[in-house]
């Protein structure tokens, strides 16, 4: 059930060299594209069946997203790859960076070839040093083979791809941040419209995509879209890939097919740590709000299911914590991290989350008042919305959403804990 | 109904018709619905960063940015809703607990858009309890001042580096709580048009040094009037606190300066407050200077004149005016001259070819309306950097720039004009003309029949380059063109043949021809007939006399009309020589100067600028009037225009007797009216080329912050880098030929003048080519701006 697509080939001597991927198959449906000229409709045709979400967070329809380029139409188009991986919880790119970089080369190519752009650009987070060597090599050894470069394999298709180290924003993961770091400027996103596919890199028309994304595409085109939408849910096709941490006896990264029961991938994990009690636990990356341990349980990885549940798929950062878990503790380490990580472009999101992170850091220590959490609620609200209203947020991004959904849904979830530190001036669990 | 190009929405349940794709912000501007906003600027791109301007749209999951939101069919837009409301005191609550809210003590206080618009959206108590934010100061240079704390984040300076004024000086480091506006390494920002962040930023972060916490702004007086110091003729309001001069401020005039306004415009006013101002009237008696009052001395420059025209005859008077005098002024020293039967008066203090003067047209103009430069395909600039020189023109030509426009420059070295270039040539002074010539040559099918015998000769020498091909190229091939010649080339001792070239290079590719002038009045001084070849009226006869011709042999009496000939001329050497040799010169000027007491014989002190009524003619033919704004208290200083009508009638001369500038002007409506600023002249007569071969040769430009009398004294601009510059610039390659490699300072070398100044080896200086900037403190000891120099190590 588990290692189909991005880790189909982790059980294999040295996964990451084209030797290996190639005796799995690796390049055979891009050959096989190449060849056979397959029209671009009939590729984004199948991406469509196969219901394949954005592995990102955000689970747009990836087929329909290469749909709104307009390939035939004159001048540079660019495909990039957003491998600046930087969501607290998820590290899942990484491993695909590190362990199956052909699977993204080929996967980067069927893109190129699919939306008509020559070049692409694979922004790697920076601190990703092992997983951009791997990626290098695979870039050299691609090209060595003729699977990268100008006219690749007599086809008359160009494509050349090159890997871009970031240098530590966890900004420059939303996809406009990502073009401006790109373009080198300042990483900070773009108001949309107008949307990449019209005014992308350099102002050319581009799409971008997820890392593991553009990994499962060479899968889902060798196997069949149908094949793919069986693994998960009629509306989620496909295994993704979820990253466990936190209190869990065996973290790491899985790939379990989507609307698999929490229950089996903490299992998966091999529990909760020394056997204690699961208190909570954020499922998608720590912007996506938190869901107490009872609530979670019984809750299928999807994004319906998990949706329904109060929370969101996200980027598959499995966080988990046990009974030892001062939340209030956690939740001034996540404040704090939005605060750092404001591009500072927006009123809201520059002011609002230093804001917030002040007030928990005061109410972490025991200074706070009853009032501050009320007016942590308002401040929430005013950054990013509410998640519970389905209200969005004030910003041109969504980091003003990230920050404000782990503080509403702490204060809804926990708020005993929080009430208990103002009032006692001490934490609740540690007493 | 809508028809097929404009759509219907709904703001605040009241029904527009719209262009698809307009900008909600920009229709509820036209509407007069009130939308807060901080970062937008009509002028400058959206940012939607400061999220002030969020409404209510209807069906949209959350308040969206009027400012980047685009109109569509059906939009129902709420600004006012309790949605909307809640957005904005959420935004103003934000910008609000890191601001400081001592308003009292800010300069930007009572004309803050953030103090405008917390009034309405602000809370009255805030909830924020947390330590404020401080973000240490920058020195950005002697015109802005900071006070970073303040910083909203908005942006507009940024954008405005980066889309107005072509230069990127300010910029955004650091993110979230840390994002801080400045220039990263401390420097003072050199832009042009620096100045215009000040009006830009809705806060007290970028404040006017010069002006900082003189006044409140609801102590100031407001008046309308126009800069005086380039041909553009910028709209500004003058703002006086206690009847001086505090601060000035663009006036917005779409079709001239937009909202924009050079430094130079906007900070030369503190020249008015120098200390240097001439008090009262003034007489030289055996030496030494006496204060005197009017009476007598009017009729002193009255027993001088009659004394003069009746022992020495007319010929022995002469008028050096500034260019940048008003219409009424000119017309009045005009007729001054006329009674007087005088014809030695004349404006172009600069110039020193005046071969083709009978050939030039009526009046000189650019041939084309500012606002056009906007749209223009194609132009080359000969002879000119309007980044220094008119830095509105600059700034529309960098906006054509950006719009594909193929901008080529002939010059005596690199400007960078801030903006993408087609080409760029430099040579000296000489060698300009050949490239020219090779632009001509260039062209497919130039017709060098008609063109004077030494151009001619050029012509047929001519061995273009590529880039004088692709320069013809693009004056040939795109549809809007023009050849501009400016300040330098007017300057230049070849002016003529860089006209004839010009103007042929125009007329054979269908190009407009216009010239950018010195001063703010050229063209009235063309009207005015203030040379001596131009009756009243701008009519040209035959005449060869000229401000050299009026130098050379030192005439008896000179009346001196706002001008300084240590740095007015383009020889101040001579000028200030033949100013000592004279018997008697009247100064008529605002400003007293230890140079001055040292030529002079009688100074009458005048109104400058803001403090007297007049007109400029400004480069596309415009008549602006102003009026005189400031009573000057503590002086006796007259306007100048009424000095001139007293003189008439102590001379005895018909025509002086105007009650006001404005009737000055009435007595030739008509005329004025009828202006045709189209340029038309043929040009046979040109000057006959030096051999300066294997010489090296001076160019120059003056510097920007010392065009006259007022700038001069203003000090915030003598302390930019553009004001402190002074050096001697030559490319490596001239240092090289003369062993200059290694040196520091040279001794500078002209005619019998020398001076020792610093050398600056710079490459964007032509090839045997050496530039020095004129009318500094250091150059007034040299000789011309264009001429043989000789440099040695000092």
């Amino acid at each position: 059930m588990a290692n189909e697509v991005c880790f189909k080939n982790m059980h294999l001597d040295r996964p990451w060299t084209l030797e290996t991927y190639q005796s799995s198959g690796g390049y055979s449906v891009l050959k096989k594209i190449l060849r056979e000229k397959t029209p671009a409709a009939e590729i984004i045709d199948e991406l469509k069946t196969s219901v394949l979400r954005g592995r990102g967070g955000a689970g747009f329809p990836t087929g329909l997203k290469w749909s709104f380029m307009r390939r035939d139409e004159p001048g540079q188009k660019y495909i990039v790859c957003n491998s600046d991986e930087g969501e607290p919880g998820t590290c899942k790119d990484r491993d695909v960076l590190r362990y199956n970089p052909h699977a993204l080369v080929e996967g980067m190519a069927i893109a190129g070839y699919t939306i008509g752009a020559s070049i692409g650009y694979n922004y790697i987070r920076g601190e990703f040093w092992e997983p951009y060597e791997r990626m290098e090599a695979a870039i050299e050894e691609a090209k060595a083979a003729g699977l990268l470069g100008k006219d690749i394999l007599g086809s008359g298709f160009d494509f050349d791809l090159y890997n871009h180290l970031g240098a530590g924003a966890y900004i420059c993961g939303e996809e406009t941040a990502l073009l401006e770091s790109l373009e080198g400027k300042k990483g900070q996103p773009r108001f949309k419209p107008p949307f990449p596919a019209g005014f992308g890199l350099y102002g050319k028309p581009t799409t971008i995509n997820n890392t593991e994304s553009l990994a499962s595409v060479p899968e889902i085109l060798s196997q069949g879209g149908k094949w793919f939408v069986d693994i998960g849910k009629p509306s989620a096709g496909g295994s993704k890939l979820f990253s466990v941490s936190g209190h869990v006896n065996k973290p790491g990264n899985y790939e379990i097919p989507l609307g698999t029961p929490f229950r089996e991938l903490l299992e998966l994990a091999g529990g909760v740590r020394n056997g204690r009690k699961l208190k909570a636990c954020i499922v998608g990356g720590s912007s996506v709000p938190v869901l107490p341990g009872e609530l979670i349980m019984d809750v299928d990885m999807d994004y319906d299911a998990l949706m329904e549940a109060g929370t969101l798929l996200g980027s598959g950062g499995v966080i988990i914590m046990d009974d030892t878990t001062c939340m209030v503790k956690v939740l001034e380490n996540l404040s704090h991290f939005y605060m750092s990580e404001s591009c500072g472009q927006c009123t809201p999101c520059r002011e609002g989350t230093g804001w917030l992170a002040r007030i928990i850091h005061r109410v972490e220590k025991g200074q706070g008042e009853m009032a501050d959490l009320d007016r942590l609620e308002d401040i929430a609200e005013k950054v990013g919305g509410n998640f519970y209203k389905r209200q969005g947020g004030r910003t041109i991004c969504a980091l003003g959403d990230a920050a404000s959904m782990p503080v509403l849904s702490f204060l809804k979830h926990f708020r005993k804990e929080f009430e208990y530190h103002i009032e006692h001036k001490r934490c609740m669990v540690r007493s | 109904m809508s028809d097929s190009t404009t759509i219907t929405i709904e703001i605040d349940g009241k029904s527009i018709q719209v262009k698809p794709g307009t900008m909600l912000m920009d229709i509820a501007d036209d509407n007069d619905i009130f939308i807060p906003r901080f970062c937008y600027h009509k002028k400058l791109s959206v940012a939607a960063n400061c999220r002030m301007c969020l409404v209510e749209v209807e069906k949209a999951p959350k308040p969206l940015p009027a400012c980047a939101t685009p109109v569509a069919d059906g939009m129902k837009v709420f600004t006012k809703s309790p949605l909307a409301i809640a957005a904005q005191k959420a935004t103003m609550e934000f910008l609000l607990i890191n601001h400081p809210l001592d308003c009292p003590i800010c300069d930007q206080g009572g004309e803050c858009e953030l103090q405008d618009v917390a009034m309405g959206y602000g809370g009255d108590v805030s909830q924020y309890d947390e330590g404020k934010r401080v973000v240490n100061d920058k020195d950005i240079g002697p015109l802005i001042e900071t006070e970073m704390t303040r910083c909203i984040h908005c942006t507009r300076c940024v954008r405005f580096g980066i889309e107005i004024a072509g230069l990127q000086e300010l910029g955004a480091t650091g993110r979230g709580e840390n994002m801080r506006i400045g220039t990263y390494i401390e420097s003072a920002l050199e832009s042009e048009m620096s100045g215009n962040v000040i009006d830009l930023c809705p806060v007290g972060a970028l404040t006017a040094k010069p002006s900082r916490y003189t006044a409140r702004a609801w102590e100031l007086t407001h008046h309308d009037s126009i800069a005086p110091h380039d041909c553009v003729g910028s709209n500004i309001h003058v703002h006086t606190f206690r009847g001086l001069a505090n601060r000035v401020v663009p006036k917005n005039n779409e079709s001239i300066n937009e909202c924009w306004l050079s430094d130079r415009d906007r900070f030369s006013y503190q020249g008015l407050l120098s200390n240097h101002r001439l008090r009262d009237p003034m007489i030289k008696v055996d030496g030494e200077w006496q204060e005197t009052d009017w009476n007598t001395a009017l009729e002193k420059v009255r027993d001088t004149i009659a004394d003069t025209k009746e022992n020495s005859g007319s010929d022995q008077m002469g008028f050096l005016v500034s260019p940048s005098a008003t219409l009424e002024e000119m017309l009045l020293l005009k007729k001054l001259a006329n009674g007087l039967d005088v014809s030695n008066i004349d404006h172009r203090l600069r110039q020193v070819d005046f071969s083709h003067q009978n050939q030039q047209p009526k009046f000189m103009s650019l041939g084309l309306p500012i606002e056009a430069l906007d749209t223009i395909d194609a132009m080359l600039l000969v002879g000119s950097n309007p980044g220094k020189e008119q830095p509105i023109i600059a700034h529309r030509l960098r906006k054509a720039a950006k719009n594909g426009a193929e901008i080529s420059l002939i010059n005596h070295r690199d400007y960078s004009l801030s903006m993408p270039l087609h080409c760029q040539l430099t040579e000296s002074y000489t060698g300009l003309v050949s490239l020219l010539a090779e632009v001509a040559q260039s062209l497919p099918g130039f017709n060098a029949t008609s063109l004077p015998q030494e151009a001619k000769a050029l012509f047929d020498k001519a061995e273009p380059g590529e880039d004088s091909r692709r320069i013809a190229d693009s004056l040939n091939n795109k549809k809007i063109s023009a050849v501009v010649i400016g300040n330098q080339a007017i300057n230049s001792p070849c002016y003529s043949l860089i006209e004839v070239f010009a103007r042929a290079l125009a007329e054979q590719t269908d190009s407009t021809f216009g010239y950018l002038t010195e001063g703010a009045n050229s063209t009235g001084a063309c009207f005015a007939g203030i040379a001596p070849n131009r009756k009243l009226g701008g009519e040209i006869e035959d005449r060869s006399a000229n401000t050299t011709t009026m130098l050379s042999e030192p005439r008896n009496l000179y009346i001196l009309h706002n001008v300084e000939p240590e740095y007015d001329f383009a020889d101040p050497v001579v000028a200030v020589e033949t100013m000592i040799k004279s018997d008697c010169v009247v100064c008529l000027t605002p400003f007293i100067s230890d140079d001055m007491k040292i030529y002079a014989d009688i100074l009458l002190p005048i109104a400058p600028f803001v403090e007297t009524s007049g007109s400029y003619i400004n480069i596309q033919g415009k008549i602006q009037s102003f009026k005189g704004n400031t009573p000057v208290e503590n002086t006796q200083a007259r306007p100048a225009w009424k000095i001139m009508r007293v003189l008439g009638n102590l001379l005895h001369i018909d025509g002086f007797e105007q009650l006001s500038s404005a009737d000055v002007l009435q007595e030739f409506e008509s005329e004025l009216s009828a202006i045709k600023a189209d340029n038309q002249a043929n040009i046979t007569e040109v000057c006959v080329l030096d051999s300066v071969d294997s010489k090296l040769l001076r160019s120059s430009q003056v510097n920007m912050y010392r065009v006259d009398n007022i700038t001069r004294r203003a000090t915030a601009l003598q302390k930019t880098p553009a004001g402190q510059e002074d050096a001697v610039h030559i490319n490596s390659n001239t240092a090289a030929k003369y062993n200059l490699n290694n040196a520091s300072r040279v001794r500078v070398k002209q005619n019998s003048t020398a001076v020792g100044m610093p050398l600056k080896i710079d490459n964007s200086v032509a090839d045997n080519s050496v530039w020095i900037a004129a009318a500094t403190n250091v150059t007034k000891k040299l000789g011309p701006m264009f001429g043989v120099i000789e440099l040695e190590v000092d």
